[in-house]
């Protein structure tokens, strides 16, 4: 089993020029499940981004550990697929040259390649767009072309990184949706961090609320939103009382931390 | 074709400027109407107002081709085709009368004698103020006192209207009453004139080698003419004339004498060095004047006045007889107008260094003619042309001969007989010195081709170089520290520094000149190529490493088309300054090519050549310039979208 550990882990920043001393994050600990969908909130500055940078293997940890599978992180792998909040695509290449960027690394054949591509591209709804630039799509397709790039590559462990920040509400509403289906898809393990409350609540079978100065874990919450999501539509999860309840909650949270800030100040 | 086209540049111009004048007319007209109908959303700074406006660009170029015309004497030459012929007629005549001019106050304000007076007085008094005390014997300054007298009292006696004789008196009157004879001549107008037929065959004016025909060709040119030619004579006899009453003479005689009286003794009673110096210089200054003044040509003040009234007189009659003439000079000609030197009539103007656009381009048609026998190309190479290449000698120059020597086997021996037999090294070594004939292959050729040539080669080099070097100067620590100061050491020496050293070490030759545009490709190319791949997203970098490229890969898909649009922007930049060093570095030295041309017009002064120049130059570098930025938006359609 393939399960994400993460043991006391810290990770202090020297800020550049006045050499202060940033506590990203302190002892965090957690298990991640094979097939677990986590939602990571919390205000701003808190460490999320730390934290996923270092589960990708692009941040080393100051101290503490991290292992996915029983095998320390040491470094990016293609076992850890990451997608960014702006797609990060290749935009001198069209759509199927994106999203078969990892195959043709491996020099995988040709035939092979197309195949798997066409199947992806069906799935996140793009088939057709294949001989696209990408610098022609919409900034919904963009992600859909960041996640399919993501998912041919065939990770156990896929990192999002506010994939949905930069869409509108309706866009974003189908991509939750489509994040939901391939969840249950693939079964893929799937950490997502958002700066949505809702987003969280419903992407997240298990949710992180973090908090700040240092980076930590403040609350962990379980919910069953996201597989109610799977067969209900998400505006009707939405208007759930308890739905309403727990948002108000993390709502209050947050702001109190926020407050916490500026009065620190 | 183009014998019938340079005969008649002038008509051609005269259309030319006809469309042009009515592009101009009618682009302002369209302008201004569009401009009226203009969205009245475009509030003033939107930038969306200077959009469009081919009109406008129409129009500058109209104007700029009519300013050309104008200044370069075109319009005259297209509309007035004879004027400058006819000008020099009477530039012929102002000649002639020059001598007599001189002394007249026409076209300045006082009488030269009165000038000669004045000037030589003040000098007089000035010498005589200055006397060095002590440097002569009592004697010799006395002498020389007398000397400034006597120079003075010549003055005087020139100047003195009683004591002219009566030789001089009358031929003053026959100069007079030539002038006059051929005031009247000139008023009685060119009637009955014909120009002669030699004259009349003379290739127009700007066609043949002389600037403009010298041979009247119309009836006032010939009536100008032959007045010109009695000018002449009279201008000559004028010359002859001296005021040189006998006491003058006497003067002159004695001042002289008395001139030389001091000179003998000059290097006596000297006690120093000094002192020598002061005596020679002192007396040599005195000489000075009196030289001036001992040929007789001061004239009492109103000794000349009828010839003053005569020529002015005639003037006034000429510019009369000159009619529409002057106005085209006034108006068409800017400059001074048509001016006779010894044997040329010239334009004396802009057009001096301004040639005519049809001229330029029949200058440019010469030069382009590949038939070197003909008269074309330049100083025995050709514009721009191909050639036959042999095969062989590009085999030979790229295959080493040392690579047959590495082959087994050994080279052919003399047999027996005395004969050479030959083994297949021989013959690969015949092959590789490249003296098989293998065909030939067209090659271009030309000034135009070597300088091109040399760019491109430099350029090629600059970009295979460069451009790794900055990739990894823009990912590796150490190649960024280690070439960078390197690189930010020669770079900053504008290229044509570099010349010097650069040309005496590699040649003035191709080898000399493409390793300067090298240094100067190669600098543009590594900063371009860095910055680009220094630029690169972190998100994409992270992204591929997640997606499994290893380093290389990444370097090749990632990095490198990411600073494509930098390197290729970086070429753009690189191609129009080598083609600006190249151009100058061709003018230091060398035999060939654009620049080279240029700097041989410079010493003769042939503004045509220059200005052919200047125009190849303008529009391959334009080329260039199109031809990137074409090649930039097919490369990479997604620049500025990423
Ligand atoms: N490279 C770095 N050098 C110094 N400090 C850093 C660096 N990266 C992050 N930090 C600091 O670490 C803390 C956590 O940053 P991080 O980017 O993880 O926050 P975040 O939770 O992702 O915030 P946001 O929601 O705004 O994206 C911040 O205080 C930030 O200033
Ligand atoms: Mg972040």
């Amino acid at each position: 089993m393939s399960d994400l550990v993460c043991k006391d882990l810290s990770m202090t920043f020297t800020a550049p020029g006045s050499g202060a001393m940033v506590e990203a994050l302190k002892n965090i600990n957690f298990t991640l499940k094979q097939g677990e969908l986590l939602s990571v909130l919390g205000p701003s500055g808190c460490g999320k981004t730390t934290l996923l940078n270092m589960v990708a293997g692009f941040l080393n940890p100051t101290s503490g550990q991290l292992a996915l599978g029983g095998k320390n992180i040491d470094g990016p792998g293609v076992e850890r697929g990451m997608v960014f909040q702006q797609g990060a695509l290749f935009e001198w290449l069209t759509v199927s040259k994106n999203v078969d960027f990892g195959l043709r690394m491996k020099n995988m054949p040709a035939a092979e390649r197309k195949e798997l591509v066409n199947k992806w591209l069906d799935i996140v709804g793009l088939a057709g767009f294949g001989d696209t630039p990408t610098y022609q799509l919409s900034g919904g397709m963009q992600q859909r072309v960041a996640l399919a790039r993501c998912l041919v590559n065939d990770p156990d462990l896929i990192l999002m990184d506010e994939p949905l920040g930069a869409l509108d509400a309706l866009t974003r509403e189908k991509m939750q949706s489509l994040i939901l289906e391939l969840w249950k898809e693939t079964g893929k393990t799937i950490i997502i961090i958002t700066h949505s409350v809702e987003e969280a609540l419903l992407l997240g079978q298990r949710l992180f609320v973090m908090a700040p100065r240092p980076g930590r874990i403040h609350k962990e919450y379980q919910l069953d939103f996201a597989e109610e999501g799977l067969t209900r539509s998400l505006r009707d999860i939405k208007q759930k009382t308890d739905f309403a309840k727990v948002r108000e909650e993390i709502l209050t949270m947050i702001w109190n931390m926020e407050e916490e800030i500026m009065g620190g100040v | 074709m183009f014998d019938w086209m340079s005969y008649h540049r002038a008509d051609i111009a005269a259309v030319l400027i006809f469309v042009f004048v009515v592009t101009l007319l009618w682009s302002i007209y369209h302008g201004v109407k569009v401009s009226r109908l203009r969205d009245k959303e475009q509030v003033f700074g939107d930038p969306e107002r200077t959009s469009g406006g081919w009109y406008w660009a129409v129009c500058g170029i109209a104007t700029i081709m009519l300013l050309w015309f104008y200044y370069s004497w075109g319009m005259a030459r297209a509309y007035f085709p004879r004027a400058a012929n006819e000008l020099c007629q009477v530039a012929k005549v102002n000649e002639a009368l020059s001598p007599i001019v001189a002394q007249l106050p026409i076209g300045s304000r006082y009488f030269k004698s009165t000038d000669l007076v004045v000037r030589n007085m003040e000098q007089l008094d000035e010498v005589e103020a200055s006397f060095p005390n002590g440097a002569f014997t009592a004697a010799e300054e006395k002498q020389i006192y007398a000397i400034i007298a006597q120079t003075r009292a010549l003055i005087g006696v020139y100047s003195n209207p009683s004591s002219i004789d009566a030789a001089t008196r009358s031929n003053l009157q026959i100069v007079v009453g030539d002038i006059q004879q051929l005031t009247s001549r000139i008023q009685a107008g060119p009637e009955g004139l014909q120009p002669t037929a030699e004259a009349l065959a003379q290739a127009p004016w700007g066609v043949g080698n002389e600037e403009i025909p010298m041979l009247p060709m119309t009836p006032r040119g010939v009536m100008f003419d032959g007045i010109s030619q009695d000018v002449v004579g009279i201008s000559k006899t004028f010359l002859t004339l001296r005021n040189m009453p006998a006491e003058a003479s006497r003067l002159i005689d004695l001042t002289r004498a008395d001139i030389a009286n001091v000179k003998e003794n000059i290097n006596n009673n000297v006690t120093s060095e000094d002192i020598a110096e002061t005596r020679n210089s002192y007396l040599k200054s005195v000489e000075r004047i009196f030289k001036r003044l001992d040929d007789g040509m001061i004239f009492p003040a109103n000794t000349l006045d009828e010839v003053n009234d005569a020529v002015a007189v005639m003037i006034e009659e000429m510019d009369d007889a000159k009619g529409s003439l002057g106005i085209i000079d006034a108006i068409f000609m800017p400059g001074q107008g048509v001016l006779k030197t010894r044997t040329i009539c010239i334009e004396q103007g802009s057009s001096r260094w301004l040639p005519k656009p049809t001229d330029v381009v029949a200058k440019l048609s010469v030069l382009a003619n590949p038939n070197l026998e003909e008269g074309g190309g330049f100083k025995g190479t050709r514009l721009l042309w191909f050639k036959w290449l042999p095969v062989a000698d590009v085999v030979g120059f790229f295959v080493p001969d040392g690579m047959v020597d590495i082959l087994p086997g050994s080279y052919g021996k003399h047999d027996d007989a005395g004969r050479f037999v030959p083994t297949y090294k021989d013959r690969l070594l015949a092959f590789a010195k490249g003296e098989v004939y293998l065909g030939s292959i067209p090659m271009l050729d030309g000034h135009i081709w070597d300088s091109l040539f040399r760019v491109l080669v430099a350029m090629f080099f600059g970009i295979l170089l460069g451009v790794p070097l900055g990739i990894y100067m823009g990912v590796s620590r150490f190649f960024k520290s280690f070439f960078d100061p390197m690189i930010e050491l020669y770079r900053p020496v504008p290229p044509l520094a570099w010349a010097p050293l650069i040309l005496t070490i590699f040649g003035i030759q191709d080898d000399g000149k493409i390793f300067l545009l090298f240094m100067v490709a190669f600098a543009i190319m590594v900063i371009s190529a860095r910055t680009g791949a220094s630029g690169t997203q972190l998100s994409k970098i992270r992204a591929s490493h997640s997606l499994g490229a290893s380093n290389r890969q990444i370097l090749r898909h990632v990095i490198l088309p990411n600073a494509l649009p930098e390197i290729l922007t970086g070429v753009r930049i690189a191609i129009g300054v080598c083609w600006g060093t190249l151009v100058a570095a061709e003018m230091l030295a060398g035999t060939t090519g654009v620049g080279f041309i240029e700097n041989v017009a410079r010493t003769v002064s042939d503004y045509e050549l220059i200005w052919v120049t200047i125009l190849i130059m303008g529009l391959l570098g334009l080329l260039f310039d199109i031809i990137m930025r074409k090649l930039i938006s097919i490369l990479i359609p997604w620049r500025g979208k990423g």
